[in-house]
């Protein structure tokens, strides 16, 4: 686990986590002759205009086809390119399930399959573009990595490690801007947690859009005099078990905060890591067992139970139901 | 170039293999491996530019051939065996268990001359323009193969990715329909009918090319007229007519062994109908 603790966090500006994406792609493309872009007709969404632009020939641009986008990437990856694929979450999951599973994770190819517009801040487009199950999707395939950001500078971070990363990696990441705050140009490191804030008396481990607001709930609960650890999970697959332990292992228990349905999501991957190795109370904030609305991105998360508010109840509850 | 009588000969040793791995196996797909034996024995033998001994999964600098309907994998692993990819002892592991030769075909247990799984239908050919894209971002001339099945194309994938091939010329590419008119449930026309699959892919963009899949001869004609095609800024497509089950005279012109295995005294009278001049692995 990389200790970022002693950071001061503060919003140097907000930004949305997508265009950390493009930015980082076009770098990429910059860099690297072998990574190649696909887009099934959302290039500005993806913020891939820069790539699309400067590297005609390394774009490909698929139309409405995200399955047949899915293949070619497999095949692209075969040949010793590193695709990144682009579209909406959704789309990238829910739609193409099966290609994903066959052509890309069970063929062991090394695609990127790079998802924006993923859960409810989505906002206003409904439910029908609010995926919230794919990261239970995801995390199901032998060999995928799942990586969900909660900024603009982790994004482009994380963008930039998965080129360098062997194996297909699915990286989600959201519309709206908001608050930017981790340290621009840190090495993004796959499979390790982020220590945010040292806390005793609760561990909250968040991951995406939910992550600042653990850090509004944890600030907010000093004043209750309850200290709160922090602890980003960027890498829902492989989890850092070692950082989810040492953590417990001082707080002896656990709140989980992710933007996502609690089944089959981040919260769950620990609660059973847990159970096997430590069994501890937890309470999980996210999205329960029903789809989302229209909305603005904030008002749909407070609604749906996934605002900072949310967080501090699920503390108080967890704080009660420790043994000790 | 092997002479046609050594290929035919090969033909008749890889029906062997396939009626042996099947029945071996309790399970698999005879009806249309046997099928398709004329088209894999002529690429594998004579029109594809492939090295057993040098594969690599990017396939740069030689032919990649793709298997979409992948439940055909005993016609395919016999040729690949055959054409030195792997010992053909290894052919009686088929469908076993710790086996490379998975039921469909799979790269994680590392058999050479698999790029892909397949299996699940509909999929082969995005993959293969993939790899023919790739093959032009390296300036490799060489062309990708890939073989789908008839009824596969009722898939809506694969309409993506002609719309796709045929629109952005992608001209390194050949791919193969196996028309035998049959699938699980029965003919074609009875399931879901393809109508004018010919001008269908006319419409797409392709060139389409036909053949007599089951006469060694032709298929090895137009296999070279097709690979002649290549390069003209559209993709190329044939419709490659065959008999379900050809070579076995009870297991032609029916669907029923699309996916049954024959029993020992099946097995018998099937194999007395195919020379073994090669020889059985």
């Amino acid at each position: 686990m990389e200790n970022l603790s002693n950071l001061n966090w503060e919003n140097i500006g907000s930004k949305d986590t997508r265009s950390g994406f493009g930015d980082a792609i076009y770098e990429l493309g910059k860099e690297r002759e072998d990574v190649v872009a696909l887009c099934a007709d959302l290039t500005g969404s993806l913020k891939l205009e820069k790539f699309a632009d400067e590297f005609p020939n390394r774009f490909f641009q698929i139309g409405i086809a995200e399955a047949n986008m899915m293949g070619i990437a497999a095949g692209l990856a075969t040949t010793g390119k590193v695709p990144f694929t682009g579209t909406f979450a959704n789309f990238a999951t829910g739609r193409v399930f099966d290609q994903i599973r066959q052509s890309i994770a069970y063929s062991e190819k090394n695609v990127k399959i790079c998802a924006s517009h993923a859960g409810i801040t989505l906002g206003e487009d409904g439910a029908s573009h609010q995926i919230m199950e794919d990261i239970a999707l995801m995390k199901t395939l032998p060999g995928m990595t799942v990586i969900n950001t909660c900024d603009y500078n982790q994004t482009f971070a994380a963008t930039k490690a998965i080129a360098e990363w062997e194996g297909p990696v699915y990286l989600r990441f959201g519309r709206p801007k908001v608050p930017n705050f981790t340290p621009k140009d840190y090495k993004f490191k796959i499979g390790e947690a982020l220590l945010l804030k040292e806390g005793s008396d609760v561990s909250i481990f968040a991951t995406g859009h939910m992550v600042w607001k653990a850090l509004e709930a944890a600030y907010a609960l000093v004043e209750q005099g309850i200290s709160a650890e922090v602890i980003n999970i960027a890498t829902i697959k492989p989890l850092d078990r070692d950082a989810i332990i040492e953590s417990v292992l001082k707080t002896r228990c656990a709140v989980t905060a992710e933007e996502h349905q609690i089944i089959g999501g981040m919260g769950e991957s620990i609660a059973g890591f847990l159970a096997r190795n430590f069994p501890t109370p937890i309470e999980m904030v996210g999205m329960n067992d029903v789809f989302g609305e229209s909305g603005t991105p904030e008002e749909l998360m407070e609604k749906f139970g996934m605002g900072t508010k949310d967080i501090i109840e699920a503390v108080s509850l967890v704080i009660a139901r420790k043994q000790f | 170039m092997e002479t046609i009588i050594s290929l035919k000969a090969m033909g008749s040793q890889v029906r062997r293999d396939i009626l042996r791995m099947v029945h071996g196996a309790k399970s698999g797909h005879p009806g249309g491996s046997l099928g398709c034996v004329e088209l894999l024995v002529a690429l594998y033998f004579d029109i594809m530019n492939h090295d057993p001994d040098t594969f690599e999964m990017s396939g740069l600098g030689q032919d990649v051939f793709l298997l979409s309907n992948g439940h055909i994998s005993p016609a395919w692993y016999s040729v690949l065996a055959r054409s030195g990819y792997f010992d053909i002892a290894e052919l009686a592991t088929f469908r076993k268990l710790n086996s490379r030769l998975q039921g469909h075909p799979a790269t994680h247990e590392g058999l050479p001359g698999v790029r892909f799984a397949s299996g699940s239908l509909g999929q082969g050919l995005s993959c293969a323009i993939g790899v023919a894209l790739g093959k032009q971002l390296d300036e490799d001339e060489n062309l990708v193969f890939v073989l789908m099945g008839d009824g596969e194309v009722q898939e809506g994938q694969v309409w993506e990715a002609a719309m796709f091939a045929g629109s952005k010329n992608v001209d390194n590419l050949i791919a193969i329909i196996d028309f035998n008119r049959k699938q699980i449930d029965g003919s074609t026309d009875d399931v879901m009918p393809l109508g004018d699959l010919k001008s269908k892919w006319e419409t797409f963009g392709w060139k389409v090319l036909e053949m007599k899949g089951n006469d060694l001869e032709e298929v090895i004609d137009v296999l070279r007229l097709a690979t002649l095609e290549t390069g003209k800024d559209q993709p190329v497509m044939i419709l490659m007519h065959t008999e379900m089950g050809f070579g076995v005279d009870f297991m032609m012109g029916t669907h029923k062994w699309h996916g049954v295995a024959p029993n020992d005294e099946q097995l018998q009278l099937a194999l007395a109908q195919l020379n073994e001049i090669i020889g059985d692995y």
